[in-house]
């Protein structure tokens, strides 16, 4: 099953290929991993798109947790929450049908489009994967040039929260 | 330093890493030089309180350090420089990793403006290491420097114990900071679990009284959190049979009668049909390692299983356990312990002893029979005399092999730290280094090594230190002329096809011992293996290697094949 895991490490040289070489040497599924500092420079927060049995969830949690730099985890899976991906799209777009055409799907997206060349646009958008990808389906018309995805940040809704 | 600085005097780098290692009370550290820890070795030149052991290999190092850990109490320090210095060091790192030895690893590294530049002696040690340590640090900064040399001894001994690696650049040994060594550490990522949940631990112990056919499976865990005192009276208490793992080896006297030997793949017949027939298991300081589980899908089908470790993730990684305890080993035991007696249901005395009739069936198989009239030497007699002659109370390493097997299989050790061997990595070499460290954490105790003319001949180096330290180890070399452990597995699973086992051209070990400056001692016939082991044990002051010609085609019984379930030994 696929789980979403966030954690606040320490914001020091390492401790990400410390997180990322842990998934490579127990052979653990990754999907998508984002990191980024906090409000607290001291703190980095990743988020980590896994997947795997109950068993291997429960090891790759406990695994994560033994590292040193880990301060904080959380399985946001169980919880109710907010998984975001924002993605820029550069498409070719050589004619004002073309132009029209993206800018109507870019509006009921609610994406925008945020440079504009001669022949490209580029398209900014945010939300879940599953919308990104019906996007991208959307799009099947235009040469797309370019495809940038973030990777899946998360975060629970409620009281459940993530800090020290 | 001859002269102490007033504290608020800078002093270098190097003279702060010895100060810190002075304020740790470490009193021996096991390396050799090289040009990115030549500061250090300037500083550890001009102070007397610091024993430095200089090894001929930086592996010697780091298995000598942990020889040093895994025979007391102490974490195991070693220094190696830069570059080869430390890639020398890597086996024996992972080595103590597998096993969760305390381990304090300091390598020199290029300066810092020199990092990332392909320097000479310049690898990236931190990011080499990182799979194999429990923590590792790179200073980049003097000021770093004292805080960082303190939490790493705190990470490595703690919690589960294990090796932790400080890169320190060669010019940040020679900047000057303020020494001030904390007293105490803090860290909010790292907050290791001690005390059980009391709530688990009268869940467990209803559940342990209610056994019918109970099985205490203790492993290293025991060892290294000084439990096997309330092991011991925790088992008594019960009455229940108790097998021990390869590295859990004296943590519960084997002399006793409730001891039924190690368990897993040549553990003895006893202990794995007890696993196997068990309806409640007792898991303790272990890790449910493949070479004692056997088939996952074969292992103990009828049990229930309380698992205490104090690491988390020790917990159902490989078995799914019913009743796990988070937490120190040894103050779980006496909460145990004292608890016991406020429990309702005590165990049926009756049932046990049912138990304990099946259990003496198996043990009457003798399982770890051999033929005693051999006219060759056969290894399990060596290991027995041994024994015999040391009063079963000397330390004994052993390199990895069939004469690893031996050696715990006929060496019953009644106290912990005794048995010093490499369980996880399976590290052939390990043996004389280990013997090495344990020699000079117990100056006076007898310590032996028993190996192999394959093992010894990997860190045969070694014979230099020993000469050049006056340690007086007993070597036992179990020589058939063969990696007898590959041998093995040819004969059972490769039809007899003996690829590359046979070692061919071996140095003549009583030639080779006396070129090092020691004694050496060729044995032949099984009537003179004890004369000479009271021989050997009789020169005190010397180191002595015995060469033992041994029978060539003699295997390891019993034995859990690959795939196999713990019910299905083939025995001899």
């Amino acid at each position: 099953m696929r789980h979403i895991i966030s954690l606040l490490l320490e914001n020091e040289s390492g401790a990400l290929s410390r997180v990322s070489g842990l998934f490579s040497a127990r052979g653990y599924n990754i999907e998508s991993l984002t990191v980024a500092p906090t409000d607290d420079p001291s703190l980095s927060r990743m988020t980590i798109v896994t997947s795997g049995s109950e068993q291997i969830i429960e090891q790759i949690t406990k695994q994560l947790n033994k590292l040193i730099d880990v301060v904080r985890l959380i399985d946001l899976t169980p919880h109710r929450h907010i998984e975001r991906e924002m993605m820029l799209v550069k498409v070719k777009v050589t004619d004002n049908t073309g132009r029209e055409e993206a800018k109507r799907l870019t509006d009921i997206f609610r994406g925008n489009i945020v440079d504009v060349s001669q022949e490209t646009y580029v398209i900014e958008l945010t939300g879940h994967g599953s919308k990104l990808d019906s996007f991208l389906e959307a799009l099947q018309g235009f040469p797309v040039m370019e495809v940038v995805r973030s990777g899946v940040m998360g975060i629970a809704r409620g009281e459940v929260a993530l800090h020290l | 330093m001859s002269e102490t600085p007033a504290k608020s005097a800078a002093i270098t780098g190097a003279e702060i890493f010895v100060r810190c290692l002075q304020e740790e009370g470490v009193e021996v550290v096991f390396g050799y030089p090289g040009g990115a820890v030549l500061h250090i070795y300037d500083a550890l030149y001009r102070q007397d309180k610091i024993a430095h052991i200089l090894v001929r290999h930086e592996q010697g190092a780091i298995h000598a350090a942990e020889g040093y850990a895994k025979s007391s109490d102490r974490c195991g320090v070693a220094l190696v420089t830069s570059g080869p210095g430390a890639t020398n060091a890597v086996t024996g790192i992972a080595d103590a990793y597998m096993d969760s030895v305390p381990l304090v690893v300091f390598s020199g590294q290029v300066p810092t403006h020199l990092i990332g530049n392909d320097a000479f002696q310049e690898v990236d040690t931190v990011g080499i290491t990182r799979p194999c340590v429990k923590h590792n640090f790179l200073v980049k900064d003097v000021k770093d420097l004292a805080t960082t040399i303190k939490k790493a001894f705190y990470v490595a001994t703690s919690g589960r114990p294990g090796p932790v690696l400080v890169d320190i650049p060669k010019d940040v040994t020679a900047q000057t900071a303020v020494f001030e060594y904390p007293k105490q550490i803090k860290m909010r990522s790292y907050n290791p679990t001690t005390r059980g949940h009391s709530g688990q631990i009268r869940k467990a112990l209803e559940l342990i009284l209610s056994a019918k056919k109970p099985m205490l499976y203790t492993g290293g865990g025991v060892i290294l959190g000084r439990a096997s005192e309330a092991l011991t009276e925790f088992t008594r208490k019960l009455g229940y049979p108790i097998t021990n793992t390869l590295m859990g080896l004296g943590g519960y006297p084997a002399s006793d009668r409730q001891f039924v030997g190690m368990l897993g793949m040549h553990g003895t017949y006893e202990a794995n049909m007890g696993m196997h027939h068990a309806d409640v298991l007792i898991a303790i300081g272990v890790r449910f390692d493949d070479r004692v589980t056997g088939n996952i899908e074969k292992f103990c089908p009828y049990a229930k299983i309380v698992h205490i470790d104090v690491d988390p993730a020790s917990i159902s990684k490989n078995v799914k356990v019913d009743i796990p305890i988070v937490g120190q080993v040894e103050p779980i035991l006496r909460e145990m312990v004292r608890e016991m007696d406020n429990m309702p249901d005590q165990p049926d005395q009756d049932t046990l002893a049912g138990w304990w009739r099946q259990i003496e069936e198996w043990r009457a198989k003798d399982c770890l029979k051999y033929d005693r009239s051999s006219p060759i030497i056969k290894p399990q007699y060596v290991v027995q005399k041994l024994w015999e002659l040391t009063g079963g109370d000397a330390f004994v390493t052993s390199d990895v092999g069939q004469h690893q097997m031996w050696a715990a299989q006929f060496y019953g050790f009644d106290k912990p730290n005794r048995w010093i061997n490499s369980g996880g990595l399976g590290t052939m070499g390990v043996g004389l280094p280990f013997a090495m460290g344990a020699q000079f954490a117990h100056p006076d105790a007898t310590v032996t090594c028993v190996t192999g003319e394959a093992s010894i001949q990997m860190c045969i180096q070694e014979l230099s230190t020993c000469l050049q330290y006056h340690l007086p180890i007993k070597i036992l070399n179990l020589n058939n002329r063969y990696l007898g452990m590959v041998r093995q597995w040819q004969e059972f699973f490769y039809q007899g096809r003996y690829a590359m086992s046979y070692m061919d051209a071996l140095p003549d070990f009583v030639k080779l011992a006396e070129s090092y400056g020691h004694v050496g001692m060729r044995i032949e016939e099984p009537g003179d293996v004890e004369g000479a082991i009271r021989e050997a044990l009789a020169l005190k002051d010397r180191l002595v290697f015995m060469d033992f010609i041994t029978d060539q085609t003699e295997n390891v019984y019993p034995m859990i094949p690959a795939g196999a379930g713990q019910n299905e030994m083939i025995l001899l």
